[in-house]
Formats: C-alpha cells, sequence, structure tokens
C-alpha cells in the first residue's frame, strides 16, 4: 500500500517522494493562518484550563487550609479550657483542703497572741523599788558617834534595820526581776508556734500564688488562640503532629502486644472450638482467639471509658455517677475474668506444647516419652502464665493513645491533603505551561516546515512593498494589535512578554473569560 | 467532629484487626487428607516392614486434625475390610489427637512385631480397590494411596482383578519398590512393571509417583 503510494507520480520512489513532500509543504504553506490557529488555539485553551484547574485547586486548598485552622483553633481552645478548668478545680481543692481550716488557725494564732499578750502585761507590772533609804543610811553613819555607847547602839540599830529593809526590798525586787524572765521564757514557745503557723500560712499562700501564675500562663495560651495567632496555630499544628507520631508509635506496640497475646491463646483455642473448621481462610480457633483480644480491648476502653480518663463516647462520660461505677466495677469484673481465661489458655498451651514434643520424639524414637528436661520447665509455663494475665491489662490502657491518634489523626490528614493539593497545583500549572510552550514551538515548526515558500514570499513582499512592512512594524508596536499579526510578529513577542514579565504579580490575574469561567465553575 | 472521633476509632479498630488477621491469612485454606498406606506381607518382603513403621511415622507426624489414615495389608486376597490393620481420623482437638496417633502407632508396632509368616499370593489391585473405596468415602480434600511393595502381583487361582480401576482424584505412590531376583537378570521386567501400574493408575484417572529413597520423604504429602 505504501509503495503503491509511493508510486503514484512517478517510477522512482524519491521523485515520488520529493512530490509528495512539495504538495505538501505547499498544503501546509496555503493553511499556515489556520495551522497556527489551531496550534495556538488548542495550547491556549489547554493552558487555560489548567489555570482555572490551578485556580479552583488553590482555592479549595485555602478553603481546607482555613477550616484546618479553625478546627485547630477550636480543639486548641477546647484543651485551652479544659486546662484552665481543671487549673481552677485545683486552686478550689486546695482552697477548699488548706484555708477551710483557716478560722481555727486564724484562732490559734489570736488565742497565742493573747496569750503573749497577757504574759508581756505580767512581765510589764514593775516591783516596787528599793526606797531611797541609802542616803538615810550614810547620814546615820556620818552622824558624830561621841562615844556614847546608847547612842551608838542607837544608830547602829538603826543602820542595821535599814540595811535589813533594804535587803529585803533587794530580794522582792530580784524575785519579781526573776519572774518577769521566767514570763519572757515561756512565752518563747509561743513565739515559735506562731512563727509556725504563719509558715505554714505562707506556703499555702505560696503554693496558691504559684497555681495563679499558672491559670495567668493557661490565660494567656488561651487568649492567644482565642485571637487566632499565627503562633498559636503553629504550636498547636506542632503539637498534633508530636502526639500523632507518638500515639502511632505506642499503638503499634500495642499491636504487636495484641500479636504475642493472639500467638499465646490460638492454639490452645484449638482445644475449644476444634482445629479444623474454618470461617472464609482463618480457622474458627484463630477467629475466636482474636475475638477474646478484641473484647479485652472493648473492655478496657469502656473501662478508661468510664473512669473519665478517655472522652471516646459521650454516652458513657455523660452517664450519673452511680451507673457510671457499675459500668466500671462490671468492665473490670470482665476483663480480669479474660485475663484469667487467657493465663489458664497460655498454660494449655504449654502442656499442648509438652505433649507435641512428646509425640514427635516418641514417633522419632530420640526418646522414649519424657525427654523433655523438667528441671526448669515451670519457668516459660509460668512466664506463659504471667503474660496472659498481664497482656489483657496492657491491652486495656490502648485507649490512651487511640484518642490522641484519633484526635491527631484529623490536623495530619488535613495537612497531607493541603500538601497533596498544593502538590497538584503545581503539576496543573506546569503542564498548562508547557503545552502553551509546546503549541508555540509546533508553530515555529510548522513555519520551518514551509521555510522555502516563506522565504520566496518575504523576498516578493520585501521587494514589492517596502513600505507596507514599516507600517507593519509600527502597527505592532501600538497596543490593541489583533491576536493574528501578533502571533506572526517575530519581533514583538520577546519585547511584550519582557513588559509582561516586569510586572511583580502576588495574585494569580485571570482574564476577564478565566474569571468568568472560574466563578461559574463555582 | 463526633463523626470524625468515630470514624478514627472504628478505623484505628480495623487497622488493629487487620493486622492481626493478616497472620492467619497467608495461606489458602488446607483441606483435609486421606491417606492408605499397603503394606506388602508376602513372602520375602515382610523383612522390609521396619521401613514402612518410619514412613507411618512420619505419616503420623504431618498429618492433624480431620485427616485420615488407614494402614492394611496386602496378602492373598486384599479387598477386604479384615486386611486393615489400623484405621482412624483424628479428632479436632489438637491433644485427642495426639492421643490417637499415640494409639494407632501402638497397633502398627503390635502388627510388626507379631508378624511371622508372609502370605503366599499378592493381591495388589485388591489392596488398591480397597483402598480408593476407604479414601473417597472420606470425602477428603487430598487422596492418596501408598504402596509399600515391590508392585509384582501374583493372584490366587480363580481371582479377577484385570479391569480398570477408578482413581479420578487420588494420587498412587510406589514405595520401596524393590528389585527382585529376576529383574537383575533383566531390568526391563522392572521397567515393565512401573509402567504398567503407571498406565493403568493413570487410566484410571489418578496420578502416579515412586519414591524408592525413603530419605526424601518430606514431599510425600504436603503438610500444612
Amino acid at each position: 500500500m505504501f509503495n503503491e503510494f509511493l508510486r503514484v507520480w512517478s517510477d522512482s520512489p524519491g521523485v515520488s517522494l520529493s512530490i509528495w513532500l512539495a504538495i505538501l509543504v505547499v498544503a501546509l504553506y496555503l493553511g499556515r493562518d489556520q495551522g497556527h490557529k489551531v496550534l495556538e488555539a488548542s495550547g491556549r485553551t489547554v493552558f487555560r484550563t489548567m489555570r482555572i484547574w490551578g485556580f479552583t485547586l488553590a482555592r479549595l486548598e485555602q478553603r481546607l487550609s482555613l477550616r484546618n485552622r479553625e478546627i485547630l483553633l477550636a480543639e486548641g481552645a477546647k484543651a485551652a479550657e479544659k486546662a484552665i478548668e481543671r487549673e481552677f478545680t485545683r486552686v478550689n481543692t486546695l482552697v477548699e483542703r488548706d484555708l477551710s481550716q483557716y478560722p481555727s488557725l486564724h484562732r490559734e494564732i489570736a488565742e497565742t497572741i493573747e496569750k503573749i499578750e497577757a504574759d508581756y502585761q505580767k512581765s510589764a507590772e514593775t516591783a516596787p523599788l528599793p526606797p531611797a533609804w541609802g542616803e538615810v543610811v550614810e547620814t546615820i553613819s556620818a552622824l558624830p558617834t561621841n562615844g556614847d555607847a546608847t547612842m551608838n547602839k542607837i544608830l547602829q540599830n538603826i543602820k542595821e534595820a535599814v540595811e535589813e529593809s533594804h535587803e529585803e526590798t533587794l530580794k522582792a525586787y530580784k524575785k519579781a526581776s526573776s519572774e518577769k524572765h521566767a514570763l519572757l521564757a515561756a512565752m518563747q514557745p509561743d513565739w515559735r508556734k506562731m512563727d509556725n503557723k504563719l509558715q505554714v500560712v505562707n506556703e499555702k499562700i505560696t503554693g496558691l500564688d504559684e497555681r495563679t501564675k499558672a491559670i495567668d500562663s493557661q490565660i494567656a495560651t488561651y487568649e492567644n488562640i482565642r485571637k487566632g495567632t499565627d503562633a498559636a496555630v503553629s504550636s498547636l499544628g506542632s503539637s498534633a503532629l508530636t502526639q500523632f507520631f507518638i500515639a502511632g508509635l505506642v499503638l503499634v506496640v500495642a499491636a504487636l502486644g495484641g500479636l504475642i497475646n493472639f500467638q499465646l491463646i490460638a492454639l490452645p483455642m484449638s482445644e475449644m472450638v476444634g482445629g479444623t473448621s474454618y470461617i472464609g481462610v482463618m480457622k474458627t480457633s484463630d477467629i475466636a482467639a482474636l475475638v477474646i483480644i478484641l473484647i479485652e480491648i472493648a473492655m478496657g476502653l469502656f473501662l478508661l471509658e468510664s473512669l473519665r480518663i478517655t472522652h471516646l463516647f459521650p454516652m458513657i462520660g455523660s452517664m450519673d455517677d452511680k451507673m457510671r461505677r457499675r459500668m466500671m466495677v462490671i468492665t473490670l469484673t470482665i476483663l480480669t475474668i479474660l485475663a484469667t481465661i487467657e493465663a489458664s489458655l497460655a498454660y494449655m498451651r504449654d502442656l499442648l506444647a509438652l505433649d507435641r514434643e512428646a509425640l514427635r520424639q516418641s514417633l522419632t524414637s530420640v526418646g522414649a516419652g519424657g525427654a523433655v528436661d523438667a528441671q526448669f520447665r515451670w519457668i516459660p509455663s509460668v512466664g506463659q502464665m504471667i503474660m496472659g494475665f498481664i497482656l489483657p491489662f496492657a491491652l486495656a490502657f490502648i485507649a490512651i493513645p487511640l484518642e490522641s491518634f484519633i484526635h491527631s489523626l484529623r490536623t495530619v490528614l488535613g495537612a497531607l491533603v493541603i500538601g497533596a493539593l498544593r502538590v497538584l497545583r503545581v503539576l496543573v500549572r506546569m503542564v498548562g505551561g508547557a503545552v502553551l510552550h509546546i503549541s508555540r514551538v509546533l508553530v515555529h515548526f510548522y513555519d520551518l516546515l514551509i521555510m522555502v515558500p516563506l522565504s520566496i514570499e518575504r523576498l516578493i513582499v520585501h521587494r514589492t512593498r517596502p513600505s507596507e512592512r514599516q507600517t507593519d512594524a509600527k502597527s505592532l508596536e501600538e497596543p490593541g494589535v489583533p491576536e493574528e499579526i501578533e502571533a506572526s510578529s517575530e519581533v514583538k513577542k520577546p519585547a511584550a512578554r519582557k513588559a509582561r514579565s516586569t510586572s511583580k504579580r502576588k495574585i494569580p490575574v485571570l482574564d476577564d473569560e478565566l474569571s468568568s469561567d472560574a466563578l461559574q465553575s463555582q | 467532629m463526633k463523626w470524625l472521633k468515630q470514624t478514627g476509632f472504628a478505623a484505628a479498630v480495623s487497622i488493629l484487626v487487620a493486622s492481626m488477621m493478616l497472620a492467619g491469612c497467608g495461606e489458602p485454606r488446607p483441606t483435609s487428607k486421606a491417606v492408605y498406606l499397603l503394606l506388602d506381607t508376602s513372602g520375602t518382603y515382610t523383612q522390609e516392614l521396619n521401613k514402612a513403621q518410619a514412613i507411618m511415622n512420619y505419616l503420623l507426624a504431618t498429618l492433624n486434625s480431620d485427616d485420615s489414615i488407614a494402614i492394611a495389608r496386602i496378602d492373598s486376597g486384599s479387598f477386604s475390610e479384615k486386611d486393615i490393620i489400623a484405621k482412624t481420623t483424628f479428632d479436632m482437638r489438637p491433644s485427642t489427637a495426639n492421643d490417637q496417633k499415640r494409639l494407632f502407632k501402638h497397633k502398627i508396632d503390635a502388627f510388626v512385631a507379631n508378624l511371622k509368616q508372609g502370605s503366599a499370593n499378592t493381591d495388589i489391585t485388591g489392596g488398591v480397590l480397597q483402598a480408593v473405596e476407604y479414601v473417597n468415602e472420606t470425602h477428603a480434600g487430598e487422596k492418596y494411596v501408598l504402596i509399600f511393595s515391590d508392585l509384582e502381583e501374583d493372584l490366587p487361582k480363580g481371582h479377577i482383578r484385570d479391569f480398570p480401576i477408578k482413581l479420578e482424584g487420588i494420587e498412587v505412590v510406589a514405595l520401596n519398590v524393590t528389585k527382585l531376583r529376576s529383574d537383575n537378570i533383566d531390568p526391563r521386567d522392572y521397567q515393565h512393571r512401573l509402567e504398567s501400574w503407571q498406565e493403568r493408575v493413570q487410566q484410571g484417572g489418578g496420578s502416579w509417583r515412586v519414591v524408592n529413597d525413603l530419605e526424601r520423604l518430606d514431599n510425600l504429602i504436603v503438610a500444612r
């Protein structure tokens, strides 16, 4: 067919091919304007479509980002409110516990002060001072005796009486002083007691002060969240991401623990439900083991929920305390029963393994039964039983990381979707730009194919109408040039592109048609 | 937010369940097996019975709950239930299955120990017919008939065995096919013997295999 096609014009394929080429070039030359239009219109259409897509994706990304921010702030505000509420509860507890005793403390302090005051009053009472008899004694001593024995005796008696009286007075004074000192000494423990009481008060006040500072800090965070500051959003986002990874890690660990638990009870389960029945492709015994583990996890969830540690089920959280306590007891009982069953299953697994080993040895004639060393055989048995009992309780705590994971999942998923949208937007824009560029290259390639007739045309035009060429060049520099002329102009395009590129664009600007298309698409 | 919390919870539990199910979903669901082992007790072949015990031990170690096993002897007229030495279908509970295996082993050991004299004739076809009947009755997914014999059939006068046997879905394995004195003179006899049995089995719709090296029993039955 192709050979026949080649020999239409001549028997020589070369000549025939040349004729075909010439026909093609002529046809392309004649349909140049239409060909250019097709290429340019196609390129521009794809470019515009891609721009609309890019614009739509940008809007979607923006909307999603806004929504994520709102959710993040709402969750952050909720968490901050809870934290503040908790701080206030602590302050309340502190006040109720410590400051409720303040009246008695105040009374004790007042009593101590009264006692000190009374003692002080007592110590302030002055003992009678010795009368000023010194001068009298001196005067009597200085009296001339004149050798009169009677006189001397009288004077001597007076002197002795005065001195005796003076000593008694001094003794009374000393006694009174020592009593004052005793009173003052008795005041010392009261001072210390009061000091201790005041220290206690000080400590309590300091504790309250610290709580107040913590509340201030929480309130500041809450204010930032309410204001929706970028710092708060960034902090919350970072916190959510950290929570996501930590909770994810703990969940992986829990899943591994679940698998170990599964392996521990799957074999002995075949003793209960049989080892040959299947549901789908899974053994019924495996499914039974899985169900037990899942029930344990569910019981753990309910237990932590009724303890109000997690808040996955609002219905449980809103139950009255009596019902909640009942639920707590029931779930804990079921969990304990299941843990006991698991411990016994783990022990049975060990027995089965021993039995199998004994049979295997008897079949291979390695030993006549009981070849397994029984000396330390109890250690793995006990270990398996303990593991069987502990693992259900450990799995029960999966609810805590699960809740964190679910809470942070929304933020992380939102961030991932935003990232994906951003990448998609860039790709769409790149594809649009590339198609437009390819269409332009194809236009030039088209001209390259028909360069011979084009050159001839240019030569003829150059010779016949040089003045028109100048006019065309001038008209191209003016604004509002028709699109066809602009496309055919080789000189104008770089200049115009340069002019466009100098203007800074922050927001993607759509022309009227694009804007209307975008609005319609919304 | 509530729906998100619930969806997230459901997703997390699903992931946990899926990860656990993956532990058991790696392989397709296995089917039960039925194995019928025919022991040639004719003439000098009785001396080979200790090897048959090794095969039995291998089978007992390989088979599990819900599998069936029977061991029968080949004598002058083997198409009879009386020739079945021991047969059992293992219980679904592993511990009971282990007890059944012990009992089975005990029976075979006692048979081998008490066997003093071999049978005068060798009715292999009758034994195979009995085996086919047994394995078909078990409705097992995989059916095996193991023939522990030199495959030299020596029928008593009047016994008719030259008719096709229906062996669809049954894998027939000839074990320890020893060479006879006459085979040493003309090895083609041995080849012809094997080929005739192969042809007979394949014409009956079964598959045929020969395992002479008992050290290579690993692939005799695909273990679960």
